[in-house]
């Protein structure tokens, strides 16, 4: 047994020299031990914040998650225990921020940023310099009064520290923005201000801190610095730009070694990160860049798995680190060395306040002429109240070098602003935002009629800008997509051909529907709205009239108002901070328009020659568009025979009265068969495996065609052959048919 | 602007569109251009696949496209695309029209029927009990059993059906239906504002659509 600290080497031995039963070596493991132990610390305190659900509304994680590690912290110290060394500089900045900005630029929504992108950049970049200089200066001529005992900070170390401060983490406003519903501008500007404003905080502390060191600075170093940040900038998006191209043209090879896929999203980011680290260049620039790069490109490379394996990962390890930082701040918060000067903390606190509200009024009076939708004022409070502190701040005021005589001072101040921030501010954002957005009036003073057809109002006209497309910017915008197009995807993408947005869907749809079926418990989709049939309409007319309550009529508009569709949010289904992007509902208008098309493919095709049987089973059999080519079928073709609906109402009985809706009730021009003709076009890249799943999706009734198909130009033979296509091929065509 | 006349003769019935639409010049060109987009083999004109790419995440997209296209066809040309538009072209309050003219494409009126058509497929000027009962289907979450769509179904009917016909005619659906009809300002907004793709700030624009939370961008 030894008495040093480092090596517990315990030996349990009756004879001396002689084989040691048990013995226990914790300095070998300690280091990957405790680090386990901390994490899974951490993540059960998220488990158990999230227990309770209402408070997770309320209070935002974040504080939860200080107020933990301060209890921590506080057990730590009452037995005199060190914390592990997390939020040292190499750490802190090689270790735990790159899965928190590969996050950020992973799931970034990338068209209402690039959109954004000039009040992004103009908030995040000329913002922090105000904020940094501003803060800076006030603190300095607040330095200057004997009174408070600073005078030893001078103007140098004032704008470091101030460049600290003023860069914002608004991750519990934008958590809060999420579920109140704030518009999609704010919340990207917000959005991207926090992952730029690190970039830009980084570099300024950089430069501050150089020339903090410096006893003498001349305007040629004011000029040199304004230089070197274009430089950093720049060059942290060009590293950014190479990296994610390399990523995803790797991608395009992998299609034999699936299972390493997502790692090259990982490796390659990591890299862009560390080769800007080794050129002083932003490396969080490079790192968004690297992500945004790669995403488009190597989603569409890799296989379905790989791709929700690359996100459920990236989202897993930026959860882990943002957790781990939060906790961190609150163990290192009693443990460290305070220093406790009311007047700076104080002041520094106004000053942020001060600074930030006016820098936002100043900048967007400035930027607002030249935006279509200007912020007004609720908007702009909403910008300044959710400019939030974190973990940034933290960890950079932490890598002060001693040089800086009162470096506690900032220490605790930092703390201090970060603490009151997230709490006060990330507490009460909350109740604010709901306040003085007024809402909507009180639903029951509205008919049923009124909230049905404003509903489908409000469809009809997103679904009209759908289509009148994209306005402004169209320009670049229609210049990269050239571009991308012609070279880019010819030379990143495995898969040449510029797919329709519809095709991919129904891809990652079915997929996703055969995967999904096995997972849950909702069992049959198809049963879920089972619709009227014909017989039920004659019976309806002769239904003695139903009068209904006004519990009842508050139900139903209790129902409506749960559960229609909401309008399509382009941004939010993104940005969720906390979870995966949630397209549920998206999914299930996906499924049923599906499922219709499907049906009404088989309204028309039945009628049709068998070849049309054959085109339609046989990419599902056998997913080789290649083939299909080959065998002459144009997948247009059968869109040729259209049936007039006239005839189908001849069709008494169904099978299952899943029809019926259809033939009264759909397209009637017949235009389904050529969707389902792109559909088909789709180079399947299932892979084998994937098909495999799908095989256990049986024991549902077989759905056979219904009987009561027009009998006229069909004979039955047909109908079995095509039967028998169907019983052997893969299950998942079965299952496409049945939703 | 100058170089749009010209080009407005690369846009088939230009002149004419112009003034059956209302729709200014920029806006048509810049209609076309999304119209040359979407028709992505170039044929002059679109077919239902083309729109519905465009509207796969809507609940009524299919309806939507269905409007488009006149009975029978299938394929619509960029005049029709515009006509159809047209009706979404913010009302002018403040307009007055002699009894001769023709009723603009954008009236309350014509709008109403427009979203009239979407309920009513089968064209025959109601929307019956099995129509309202599908539309609120696509519009609902599979939550719903269907039971509670049934008695919304029967609800909705009660509260419009004057003439107790067990279904909602034009008549009824315009007393009843969307109080605040939605103004896309911002879709003739944007296209006021785009030429050639290059955002001019105006500062009398209405923000968004407070409906649909649509956002013009910078």
């Amino acid at each position: 047994t030894e008495n040093t600290r480092g090596t517990h080497i315990i030996c349990f031995s009756t004879l001396k020299g002689k084989l040691p039963v048990f013995t226990m070596d914790y300095s070998r493991i300690q280091i990957p031990f405790e680090f386990t132990l901390w994490v899974l610390l951490a993540s059960f305190s998220k488990i158990g914040f999230h227990i309770y659900q209402k408070i997770t509304i309320w209070i935002p994680e974040s504080c939860l998650l200080i107020g933990i590690g301060l209890i921590v912290g506080g057990i730590m110290y009452s037995v005199k225990e060190e914390p592990p060394a997390v939020l040292s500089s190499d750490v802190f900045f090689l270790y735990m921020l790159p899965p928190i900005v590969l996050e950020n630029g992973y799931f970034m929504p990338t068209r209402p940023f690039f959109e954004n992108v000039g009040t992004v950049l103009w908030y995040a970049v000329v913002g922090t310099l105000w904020n940094s200089i501003g803060i800076g200066l006030s603190l300095f001529a607040i330095c200057q009064f004997e009174v408070f005992d600073l005078q030893d900070i001078n103007l140098q170390e004032n704008l470091l520290f101030a460049s600290i401060i003023s860069t914002v983490d608004p991750v519990a406003a934008l958590k809060v923005f999420d579920d109140v519903g704030v518009n999609e501008q704010i919340y990207i500007v917000i959005f991207g201000e926090g992952l730029f404003s690190d970039a830009v905080t980084v570099v300024l502390y950089n430069m501050f801190a150089f020339l903090a060191d410096m006893p003498v600075i001349d305007s040629v170093d004011v000029f040199l610095g304004l230089a070197r940040f274009f430089v950093v900038g720049i060059g942290g998006v060009l590293f950014g730009l190479l990296f994610g191209f390399m990523a995803a043209f790797t991608s395009r090879f992998t299609s034999r070694v699936r299972e390493i896929e997502p790692l090259f999203v990982f490796m390659f980011s990591y890299l862009a990160y560390l080769v800007a680290e080794l050129f002083a260049i932003s490396s969080i620039m490079a790192l968004i860049t690297c992500a945004i790069t790669m995403k488009y490109y190597v989603e569409e490379n890799v296989s379905q798995r790989s791709c929700t394996t690359i996100r459920h990962v990236v989202k897993m390890l930026a959860t882990i680190s943002e957790t781990l930082i939060f906790f961190f701040l609150g163990v290192v918060t009693i443990t460290t060395v305070h220093e406790w000067n009311w007047a700076f903390i104080l002041f520094t606190l106004l000053f942020a306040f001060l600074w930030r509200g006016f820098g936002i009024l100043v900048l967007t009076q400035i930027i607002n002429p030249f935006r279509t939708i200007q912020f007004n004022l609720k908007d702009q409070f909403g910008l300044a109240y959710g400019g939030l502190r974190g973990a940034i701040c933290f960890a950079l005021v932490f890598t002060l070098g001693n040089t800086i005589n009162r470096r506690n001072l900032f220490v605790t101040a930092s703390i201090a602003i970060i603490i009151f921030t997230v709490f006060i501010q990330g507490i009460s954002i909350r109740p604010i935002v709901e306040y003085i957005k007024i809402r909507r009036t009180n639903k029951d003073l509205n008919t049923i009629n009124v909230e049905i057809h404003t509903r489908t109002m409000e469809h009809l006209l997103c679904g009209i800008e759908d289509l009148c497309g994209q306005w402004g910017h169209y320009y670049w915008k229609d210049k990269f997509k050239k571009f991308n197009d012609r070279f880019l995807r010819r030379i990143l993408l495995r898969d040449r051909k510029a797919e329709s947005s519809i095709v991919s869907m129904y891809k990652k749809l079915e997929l996703q529907n055969a995967i999904e079926l096995l997972d849950t418990t909702m069992g049959d989709i198809s049963a879920a709205p089972s619709l009227v049939s014909l017989q039920d309409e004659k019976k309806e007319a002769s239904r003695p009239k139903k009068t209904f309550k006004a519990t009842d009529i508050r139900k139903m508009h209790d129902i409506l108002s749960k559960n229609m569709y909401r309008i399509r949010q382009r941004t939010t289904a993104f940005t969720s901070k906390y979870g995966l992007p949630d397209d549920s509902q998206t999914r299930e208008i996906l499924i049923r328009r599906h499922a219709s098309i499907q049906r009404s493919l088989r309204a028309e095709s039945f009628p049709c020659k068998f070849s049309h049987w054959l085109i339609i089973c046989l990419p599902l059999v056998i997913p080789e568009v290649d083939r299909l080519r080959s065998s002459g079928v144009s997948p247009r073709s059968s869109s040729r025979s259209l049936i007039p609906m006239s005839k189908l109402n001849t069709i008494e009985e169904r099978r299952s009265p899943v029809e019926a809706s259809v033939f009264t009730g759909s397209n009637i021009r017949g235009r389904r068969a050529p969707v389902p003709a792109a559909r088909r076009r789709s180079p399947n890249r299932v892979d084998e495996d994937e098909d495999e799943i799908v095989s256990e999706g049986q024991g549902e009734e077989r759905h056979l065609p219904p009987r009561g198909w027009a009998p006229e130009n069909r004979d039955l033979g047909t109908n079995e052959a095509g039967n028998s296509l169907l019983r052997p091929s893969s299950l998942r065509s079965q299952r496409s048919w049945r939703i | 602007m100058g170089s749009s006349r010209s080009s407005l003769r690369r846009v088939p019935d230009g002149q004419q569109l112009l003034q059956e639409t209302g729709f200014s010049a920029a806006v048509l060109l810049r209609l076309h251009q999304r119209f040359q987009f979407l028709d992505k083999d170039s044929r002059g004109h679109l077919r239902s696949e083309d729109l519905e790419a465009e509207l796969s995440e809507n609940p009524m997209g299919d309806r939507i496209v269905g409007a488009f296209f006149q009975p029978g066809q299938e394929t619509v040309d960029f005049p029709s695309f515009v006509r159809v538009l047209a009706h979404f072209r913010p009302t002018e309050k403040n307009r007055t029209r002699g009894g001769e003219q023709p009723e603009p494409a954008n009236s309350r009126n014509r709008k109403l029927k427009f979203a009239f058509q979407l309920y009513d497929r089968d064209r025959d000027g109601k929307i019956s009990r099995t129509e309202l009962l599908q539309v609120l289907r696509e519009m609902l979450g599979l939550q719903v059993t269907e039971e509670q769509l049934q008695s919304i179904a029967e609800r909705a009917i009660q509260e419009a059906d004057l003439d107790r016909d067990h279904a909602i005619c034009f008549d009824e659906f315009r007393k009843v239906g969307p109080v605040r009809l939605p103004e896309p300002q911002h879709v003739a907004v944007g296209l006021l504002l785009h030429q050639e793709g290059m955002a001019r700030c105006s500062l009398n624009i209405q923000r968004k659509c407070d409906l649909c939370h649509f956002h013009l961008w910078n």
